[in-house]
């Protein structure tokens, strides 16, 4: 009962969905009267152009590989986690202690600590819907939505309480010491004798996110908790028939993911701030969930994916830039690519069984 | 604290209740037929764009309830076919909506307006007008009563009244009509409402139909009290009808309760920075932090328990 071959399912699905999302998008600069092949032309250069470009939507990248692994290990435990924007801010939070309260002496010592402190708050802020989910059957989309507003409120009333700078007029924490920076590509690179722009905020945030992406694998194909975060989602009963406790499954599934979330801030608190600002997430949570549905919770899909968005992000900004379409522009396209890739699946699948079902049919005749 | 100043807090409770009633009565049709709707949030601002776009081009706000009734059907019927026809999933439908709206109405507003996504501020006849009710001038003087009736009772919006208005006709629909009874069962056991020849499909989109329109009324309330569409003006008031609609546990008079209870806490919030307790001061952030807090305590079932629809969130799938 083969309806349809491995590589359709895996490629070709969400390769239309995405196509079509973007035909949309087209059609969408097309009634706003400007001109979508430009647009492309502006966002590709914008993106890609020089080193300071790919090193914004390299910095992107990094930000939406994070959210989106942590959306992804949710969801192999069939949670929908909206609420990594949440636990990416208050990831920020503790990284922003452990960078402020510590004279770090190099940032190799100082990266391991931020990542503990960013993962820790990250993951206690997911333990609490996670444990109502568990325990008491209340929904984890309503409580983490709930979750994402209580953190900005709470973030808001440290930094203006604690954190701010005694008469400073901008709400923000200090700045984090020397030793707590982090080194960028240009850095990174110059021993290579390798010229990239100085500006660019790239850094070495972004291999550990590549190291994330490897982790997760490991995790969810090879190791013994990933079958039973698996085995959760494809079917709670079963799992519990065999054995595996669902509170423990979905409170470990939440609490690795509200970690990946976390984790994040090393690249735009302690990477590209050096100090803790109000709204530092800026919707990456939220774009995590695009990222996840369309990388099919793999992650190669899922830094591909959060290559992609990374480049809408950079290249629509300089879109509102060169051709005056506002940067809006990508959440529209955001939103087009979750609506076709998760929701509007079976619009894509069901003709394309039809048509795998007709070939085969012909082959066999 | 004296008695005006209580009463003025009441009155911008009211105020500020009336678009989270419409959103959390609309949440309510549309859950109850099991269809979970976390795209209030986008349906609001939607409406909202749309009243505000079509007020300041015609001069009427009247023209812009029909405009942002359109765009909040438009997008439930978007939700109606990914959730329903194609049997998607619910919560990713919403949470697609909330950020198409997002984008959606800021992109066309700058290609409309060129006013970075606003629309042009409306003048006091293209708002809705306030609704002074019989005697309230020759009361006004009326030691106690007085105020309370012409500040309090009398002086709002059209809409207010519509709204307020809408929780018994809600109550009435779902509890004393064929409809009401059909669309809770939709709600609980659809494949009952199946075997019993009524359509679950037809059933699902009506209710989408009637969130449509109450959302839409709610987002053109929004563009007139604050006289034009401001990107993202909504500001997480879908998300707090939300809030609301669990506070209820699904039924329409507790929406009403639970809806004022978060108006006045948004009002309180918004009159007084800080509450100095003795020597305990309640932050502001707390204030605005407290609908979520409260939410979350009532979801995790400590006091009352908030049981939904038992088919909300899943698509019907016939059996062959």
């Amino acid at each position: 009962m083969n309806k349809m071959p491995k590589w359709a399912d895996a490629v070709l699905i969400p390769l239309i969905s995405i196509l079509l999302a973007f035909l949309l998008s087209g059609l969408v600069i097309m009634a706003i009267g400007k001109d979508p092949v430009m647009a492309i032309k502006t966002m590709v250069q914008g993106a890609f152009g020089n080193s300071n470009n790919i090193g914004y939507t390299l910095y992107y990248t990094t930000n939406f590989i994070f959210t989106g692994l942590s959306v992804a290990v949710a969801y192999h435990a069939r949670l929908f986690n909206i609420g990594s924007e949440g636990q990416a801010a208050l990831g920020g939070l503790g990284v922003a202690l452990v960078c402020l309260y510590v004279p770090w002496p190099h940032w190799a010592i100082a990266l391991p600590a931020a990542m503990i402190g960013g993962a820790v708050f990250g993951a206690a802020w997911a333990f609490i819907p996670a444990y109502l989910q568990a325990k008491r059957g209340s929904h984890i989309v309503i409580t983490t939505i709930m979750f994402n507003f209580i953190g900005s409120a709470l973030i808001g009333y440290i930094l203006l309480n604690y954190l701010k700078v005694p008469g400073s007029m901008s709400t923000e924490s200090a700045r984090f010491g020397a030793g707590a920076h982090l080194p960028t590509f240009h850095e990174m690179l110059a021993p290579f004798g390798i010229e990239f722009n100085k500006n660019a905020p790239v850094n070495v945030s972004f291999l550990i996110a590549l190291l994330a992406a490897v982790g997760f694998y490991f995790l969810i194909w090879r190791t013994r908790l990933g079958y039973e975060i698996r085995a959760y989602g494809q079917s709670e009963t079963a799992a519990k028939y065999a054995g595996i406790n669902p509170v423990r499954i979905v409170v470990i599934a939440m609490l690795i993911s509200g970690a990946l979330s976390g984790l994040m801030a090393i690249n735009n608190v302690m990477g590209e701030a050096e100090r803790l600002i109000d709204n530092a997430v800026e919707g990456a949570g939220f774009i995590g969930i695009a990222v996840a549905l369309m990388g099919r919770n793999h992650p190669i899909g899922i830094v591909l994916a959060a290559l992609l968005f990374g480049f809408l992000y950079q290249g629509g900004g300089e879109l509102s830039f060169w051709e005056s379409i506002p940067r809006e522009l990508v959440v529209v396209i955001q939103a087009l690519v979750i609506m076709f890739t998760g929701a509007l699946d079976n619009m894509v699948r069901a003709p394309l069984e039809k048509l795998f079902i007709a070939l085969n049919k012909k082959k066999e005749a | 604290m004296d008695y005006l100043t209580i009463i003025q807090i009441l009155d911008s409770t009211v105020r500020l209740a009336t678009p989270l009633l419409l959103t959390c009565l609309a949440g309510l049709f549309s859950e109850r037929a099991g269809v979970v709707d976390i795209g209030l949030e986008g349906k609001l601002l939607a409406a909202a764009f749309l009243a505000g776009a079509a007020a300041s081009v015609t001069g009427s706000i009247w023209i812009g309830l029909l405009a942002g009734v359109a765009g909040s059907l438009a997008f439930s019927m978007i939700h109606g076919l990914a959730s329903i026809t194609f049997k998607g999933d619910q919560l990713i439908s919403g949470v697609a909506l909330n950020f198409l709206a997002a984008g959606l109405t800021v992109v066309v507003g700058q290609s409309w307006f060129k006013l970075g996504g606003r629309t042009p501020s409306l003048p006091t006849d293209a708002r809705f007008g306030e609704w002074n009710l019989p005697f309230s001038d020759a009361l006004a003087n009326v030691p106690f009563i007085g105020p309370l009736y012409h500040e309090l009772i009398s002086g709002h919006t059209a809409l207010t009244y519509m709204a307020l208005l809408a929780v018994p006709l809600s109550w009435w629909v779902l509890y004393r009509t064929r409809f009401g009874l059909r669309l809770r069962a939709v709600g609980e056991n659809p494949s009952a409402v199946d075997t019993a020849g009524v359509s679950v499909v037809r059933l699902r989109f009506a209710a989408l139909v009637i969130a449509g329109v109450l959302c839409g009324m709610a987002g053109t309330y929004l563009a007139s009290l604050a006289a034009g569409f401001v990107k993202d003006m909504s500001a997480g008031r879908g998300y707090i009808a939300l809030a609301a609609l669990i506070f209820a546990k699904w039924r329409p008079w507790y929406a009403l309760s639970a809806t004022m209870l978060f108006g006045l806490l948004e009002a309180i919030g918004n009159r007084y920075q800080s509450i100095t307790m003795g020597d305990f001061t309640i932050p502001v952030q707390f204030m605005q932090a407290l609908p979520y807090i409260l939410t979350v305590i009532i979801l995790a079932g400590f006091v009352g328990k908030a049981i939904p629809p038992r088919a909300g969130g899943t698509p019907y799938v016939k059996e062959r």
